[in-house]
């Protein structure tokens, strides 16, 4: 297994967010964790990367137990996170965004280079001295995904690429996850939007209440509408 | 017309060191926000590392070698303090932080005394730049026209350093986003104590290459990191190129100043820093911050009025305290009065900071004034005692009102910031205007009226006021005006979207703080019988602020305990060692890093871990609630 999260509790102050979550990726899937606004998607993602300071549980990635290490430690290990407020450096260019992001080559990863992120994004390419503070939604949230795999990883945390995004620039989003699987990045990617998370992954988890409430493969999430009905706003 | 010119680049050499020290704080405070009030310390330190190595290093490459070496090794020093302390108080409310700092900025102050004494030391003069120039039949030492150079080139190498290197994107992106640099990936630890590291070294630099202009004495400290502070709000904090106009429109200003006002040359720098602020309250380069949501205190306890059982313990401690000249003598009395003033000082700064939210930096200002108030309408009014004591206060009220107008346009830092450089602006004033004040001569033979000249009546006076004051401050924390205040502290935006005029509520505060301290103020002139411009100086105004620390931010009993103790163990301490500084400061890092919530915070604590192991608790303050991300 690429990553393997086991009874994973997390909390806000006295706030208790995430109850015994439990997933696994392997080497080279995509997994979608589906749930409402609020559900705990983010949570998780933040907690994997230890952006979560009150967190407990086992986070197996490439065999090691990675819970109790520091943020840029995990991320330098190759587990690239993509955050869901873009979070791009306004203030920087887009290749300083990029540079940011930079991290050594990694044997067991794709080497992504500004070259290869320009033609993966091309948008990017035509904006290189451009502030990411003056781009627009889309081009910012490529930015973000350009950025993370600056660092090489070997799988990425996705958080919510699709929202508000024109259909448009979906499309792009979806060429680009797809491109990125190709190459070999593993990939689990949030999502409010069943309709994207069916284009591009191979499972889904749903989370619901900060509890995973079903796994299975898409066409087993297709089989009990039941539940997508009752998790999933459509 | 050639004495302008001169005036002119005499004022641009200053700004150069200015600049360097400026530009080192706005970089840490980039990066890391914490705004480093030892910076002025560790200009200090390099100033005195730079006379010693000068000194003993010979020949050109001695004295430049001897500056570099200076700056390094204080640099160093940075590096260790970064680790040691800072790294400790990062998520830490900024008030905790500039206190530690300061902290830090006292024990200094001692050491370099204990290492090199007490007396000005008179640097070398920099080989090569011994002479002066003639323009015009008028001198300019060749070493401002080197400084003058310098500080354009130091801003190129700085522009530099953060336009072309790894490093350089790596601080922009963390000036930004400091999570966000961490989950790419980079190790946030080394990227802060490297940033200090620089803004140390260029504060070192700065001190270090004063010695050939001025003497290196141990108060050097403080009059720049004042200066620094009214740099970096002019031209906003966190950026290099408002430091360095900034730094150069301040040294004009102090430089042309002193020919319009020869007396009392900051006012005009004052004037300027208030044109700004009305204009551009983030400075001329600056960025507005996003509305601070934080509160100084770590954790908010909902506040409830006394019950009555505790309501009659404090009224049993207010007799007991009432007894106390029945058997004390003098001396007891004497120091019982003073303990009440501060109990008068420290909770009208309490209001302020943990009511309001207002951490003022220089709270002295209206003790002062109200000291100072009381001396005028004695000595020159000769008004008696009683009219004084009600009427002297109004000075603390009207400084307030006009400083706290400008103050309560910003917060946090900013507010830290601005109230300090107004504090030592009045103590300049109260310094320099020796006609009026009698400068540090101070105004002499304030001595009470006869009903309240003998210590135990003097005493039984402070005391009561000191009552009168801690209730009514209190009752007001429960008035809808102390809703609506604690209102703006906890969230400013809705607040005001609830329709309270926040910015007016927080001056109201902030004059009803300067006022109940100037009270404090018109007894200790009695008390002392005189007044001096140390009654509105920096370490009174920490002083109270250690005082609210000591008793606890967030509780609203805190600030009466915290005063009585600290002030028993001040006037304790300063009779038992001459290092107090030293003493002080490290009890203030040791609080902030251990104890920041303070005694009764503590006590507080201790209580609910009782409550909750005996189940039948109450409910409601079962748990503080932690302010969430």
């Amino acid at each position: 297994m690429k990553l393997t999260v086991q009874d994973l509790n997390s909390h806000y102050g006295p706030a208790h967010i995430l109850f015994d979550i439990g997933f696994e990726v392997g080497e080279g899937e995509v997994v979608a964790l589906l749930g409402r606004n609020g559900a705990g998607k983010s949570t998780t993602f933040r907690s994997i990367v230890g952006l979560v300071a009150q967190r407990s549980g086992r986070i197996m990635f490439e065999g090691k137990d990675v819970s109790a290490r520091p943020t840029h430690e995990i991320v330098r290990d190759g587990l690239g996170y993509v955050p869901e407020e873009r979070r791009i450096f306004t203030d920087l260019t887009v290749e300083e965004n990029l540079e940011v992001g930079r991290q050594p080559k990694r044997p067991n990863a794709p080497h992504w280079t500004r070259d290869k992120l320009f033609s993966l994004f091309p948008n990017l390419g035509e904006m290189k001295n451009r502030p990411g503070g003056r781009m627009s939604g889309g081009e910012q949230q490529m930015l973000t995904i350009a950025r993370t795999l600056m660092g090489n990883p070997s799988l990425v945390l996705l958080d919510e690429p699709s929202e508000g995004l024109s259909p448009k620039i979906v499309e792009q989003m979806v060429e680009a996850i797809l491109t990125m699987k190709k190459e070999g990045v593993s990939i689990v990617v949030s999502e409010q939007n069943l309709h994207f998370a069916r284009l591009i992954s191979d499972r889904a988890y749903i989370i619901e209440r900060g509890r995973i409430c079903f796994g299975g493969t898409m066409a087993e999430l297709d089989a009990r509408p039941d539940i997508r009905d009752a998790h999933l706003s459509l | 017309m050639a004495f302008y010119v001169v005036q002119f680049l005499t004022g641009l050499a200053s700004a150069a060191s200015l600049f360097l020290v400026a530009s080192g704080l706005s970089i840490i405070f980039g990066v890391t926000r914490i705004v480093n009030f030892a910076h002025g310390a560790f200009y200090m330190i390099g100033a005195y590392i730079a006379f010693t190595l000068t000194e003993r290093l010979s020949g050109t490459f001695g004295f430049w070698g001897g500056i570099v070496i200076a700056a390094l090794a204080v640099a160093v020093i940075g590096v260790i303090v970064e680790m040691v302390l800072l790294r400790r108080i990062y998520h830490a409310p900024e008030l905790f932080q500039l206190l530690a700092t300061f902290g830090l900025t006292l024990m200094v102050e001692d050491l370099v005394v204990l290492i090199w004494g007490p007396d000005d030391l008179v640097g070398r003069r920099a080989p090569g730049f011994k002479g002066a120039i003639d323009f015009f039949g008028q001198n300019i030492p060749s070493y401002d026209l080197f400084l003058i150079v310098l500080s354009p080139v130091v801003l190129g190498i700085l522009w530099l350093l953060f336009q072309r290197t790894r490093w350089g994107v790596l601080v922009r992106a963390a000036t930004q986003d400091r999570d966000m640099v961490a989950a790419l990936g980079v190790n946030q630890k080394w990227l802060f104590t490297s940033v200090f590291a620089v803004g140390v070294f260029l504060a070192a630099l700065g001190g270090a290459l004063q010695i050939p202009r001025d003497a290196v004495h141990h108060a050097m400290d403080l009059r720049i990191i004042v200066e620094v502070f009214v740099v970096v709000v002019i031209g906003g904090l966190g950026s290099i190129i408002g430091a360095f106009v900034a730094a150069v429109l301040v040294s004009e200003l102090n430089a042309f100043g002193i020919l319009i006002f020869p007396k009392i040359s900051i006012i005009l720098v004052f004037l300027v820093m208030a044109a700004v602020l009305i204009v551009r309250p983030w400075g001329l380069f600056g960025k507005p911050e996003a509305p601070a949501r934080k509160t100084p205190g770590l954790t908010v306890n909902p506040w409830r009025p006394l019950t009555s059982n505790e309501r009659l313990a404090a009224l049993a401690a207010l007799v007991i305290a009432a007894t106390l000249p029945l058997f004390a003598g003098n001396y007891a009395l004497t120091v019982g009065s003073e303990i009440a003033i501060s109990v008068i000082f420290a909770v009208s700064l309490h209001f302020l900071m943990s009511v309001g939210g207002l951490a003022s930096f220089g709270h002295a200002a209206y003790f002062g004034l109200g000291a100072y108030g009381v001396a005028f309408l004695a000595k020159m009014a000769g008004l008696p005692m009683i009219v004084c004591l009600l009427l002297g206060p109004l000075l603390g009220c009207m400084g307030a009102a006009v400083f706290g107008f400008f103050a309560v346009q910003l917060s946090g830092v900013y507010f830290a910031m601005l109230t300090l450089a107004f504090a030592q602006i009045v103590w300049s004033i109260a310094f320099q205007w020796v006609s009026v004040t009698g400068g540090d001569n101070g105004i002499l033979g304030v001595w009470p009226a006869s009903w309240a000249a003998s210590p135990s009546h003097f005493y039984w006076l402070s005391l009561g006021v000191a009552a009168l004051v801690t209730i009514a401050l209190r009752a007001m924390v429960f008035s809808p005006f102390g809703y609506a205040l604690r209102a703006t502290r906890d969230s400013l935006l809705r607040s005001e979207a609830v329709g309270i005029n926040a910015k007016s509520i927080q001056w109201t505060a902030f004059v009803i703080a300067g006022t109940t301290a100037g009270i404090g103020g018109a007894l200790f002139a009695y008390l002392k019988g005189s007044v001096f411009p140390d009654n509105l100086g920096i370490s009174l105004s920490v002083d109270a602020l250690v005082m609210v620390l000591l008793g606890g931010v967030e509780t609203v009993s805190g600030a009466v305990i915290g005063a009585i103790v600290y002030k028993a163990l001040n006037i304790w301490l300063v009779s038992q060692t001459d290092l107090s500084k030293l003493v002080l400061g490290g009890f203030i890092v040791l609080i902030v890093v251990v104890f920041p919530k303070g005694i009764v915070g503590m006590l507080e604590m201790l209580a609910q871990r009782r409550r909750k192991a005996s189940p039948p608790g109450s409910p409601l303050l079962a748990k503080p609630i932690e302010s969430a991300e």
